[in-house]
């Protein structure tokens, strides 16, 4: 299973029924392909969407039914549609049980940087400050490491995406929570020791002395 | 409200005018109104968005033709062309975090002196800014923002200018319509008073100043 599979399937285990949900570009996106059986979750896109469905299949697209990156997509069942002000409104206003996003680095308090390098990549924040400041849990999803560097770092050399530090950072090789402010080992990924996780992470680590393996579901 | 050729409408708009455009990646942006800017060739443009699309789709036609000296915006990942011009600072380009931006637009057009947001505060969307504390919260004063004119798509306008907005087109468009001095709007289909019911104008049509002719 390559390390994008990994961490999507391990954040599908985060959804529970009935939670509205949004999912940044990238390896967020596979989340939606591995929601738990049974359960009903509803997916925002941020342009103006909640009930977000897969792609069409081909020549059923429609021009204006698309998601955040401006690709066709499907609308489920239940689903509407409305203005950015309204969609902001559900991610500011504490209306988003949870988002899933990418990241550059995540510092040991769990604060994220993921919107900019200066000097090379200035892409503009999007919805990503807003996201990570109003959701009710904020996931991030990301590689442990970026060509062998740590992303998971004491202090972030980039700049901050938001103060309020998110809940919950899965990668290939681990779950890692911040309860107390403090990065915190809670998962290793199969196939994955302690040792690992820490050679391969540059903040300040908490290892409690049980950890559990990383559930994959069904 | 006043019907309009797409060619008149584009000359009232002069070089430097600062435009509202509605869409969101090239989704829902009133491209018509946007071909004719690049053919009358309108210069030094502020442009007012979402995001400036791609190259050579929606407003991503007016970076593509050097047409903009100054874009408000919060995202323009998916256009070079437009990062290009901004580290060249041949485009002065002002990042504005998504729901900030769509507010300060309200703010615009709803008559208020600004609005209050925990997002950006303590990162470099905060910088110059003034802080407020509510009730033991941080918050960052964000001031509106308006435009000479908003280029608005609609799915539909009936005669007298309401409008209804198509699925995830809406996006800007209902919020730029409150918020600049002249709004010109093109329609997919204009349609007789009364097919559009009451309960679903989202844009009421005294707001709408002019109306796009097919």
């Amino acid at each position: 299973m390559d390390a994008q599979t990994v961490i999507a399937k391990r954040i599908a285990q985060e959804l529970r029924d009935g939670m509205l949900v949004n999912l940044g570009i990238g390896i967020p996106t596979l989340v939606a392909n591995y929601v738990p059986r049974g359960i009903h979750v509803f997916f925002q896109s941020e342009n103006g969407l909640i009930g977000t469905g897969a792609v069409p299949e081909p020549g059923m697209a429609h021009k204006d039914l698309t998601d955040a990156g401006g690709r066709p997509v499907t609308a489920l069942p239940g689903a509407c549609t409305f203005d950015s002000a309204m969609s902001f409104g559900l991610i500011r206003g504490g209306h988003l049980d949870m988002t899933v996003l990418g990241g550059l680095q995540v510092d040991a308090h769990g604060r994220l940087a993921n919107w900019m390098i200066p000097g090379k990549m200035v892409p503009g924040m999007g919805g990503a400050m807003d996201l990570v400041t109003g959701a009710k849990r904020v996931v991030v999803a990301m590689q442990h490491t970026a060509k062998g560097n740590p992303k998971i770092v004491n202090q972030c050399s980039l700049p901050l995406t938001s103060l309020r530090p998110i809940d919950l950072l899965v990668t290939e090789l681990a779950v890692i929570g911040f309860p107390d402010g403090r990065a915190t080992l809670l998962e290793t990924a199969p196939g994955v020791t302690v040792e690992d996780v820490l050679k391969n992470t540059a903040a300040e680590l908490v290892a409690p002395k049980r950890v559990a393996q990383m559930s994959l579901g069904a | 409200m006043q019907t309009i050729a797409l060619s008149e409408a584009v000359a009232m708009i002069p070089d430097e005018a600062s435009l509202m455009v509605g869409g969101f990646m090239a989704v829902g942006t009133p491209e018509p109104l946007v071909d004719e800017l690049v053919r009358q060739a309108k210069r030094r443009l502020t442009l007012i968005a979402n995001d400036t699309a791609m190259p050579g789709a929606g407003i991503g036609k007016l970076i593509s033709a050097g047409l903009v000296a100054r874009v408000i915006a919060s995202h323009i990942g998916l256009n070079p062309e437009t990062q290009k011009g901004m580290l060249s600072r041949e485009i002065e380009v002002e990042l504005v975090p998504q729901g900030t931006l769509i507010e300060r637009i309200r703010a615009g057009g709803f008559g208020l002196g600004g609005v209050l947001t925990p997002t950006g505060v303590g990162t470099l969307a905060a910088e110059g800014k003034t802080t407020v504390d509510v009730d033991g919260r941080t918050f960052l004063v964000e001031k509106p923002i308006r435009a000479d004119f908003a280029l608005v798509h609609a799915r539909a306008a009936d005669y007298l200018g309401n409008l209804t907005y198509a699925l995830t087109a809406r996006n800007f468009n209902p919020v730029i319509a409150m918020a600049a001095e002249k709004v010109i709007v093109c329609a997919e289909s204009i349609v007789p008073v009364g097919v559009i019911p009451p309960d679903q104008v989202v844009t009421p049509a005294p707001v709408v100043d002019y109306l796009i002719v097919q």
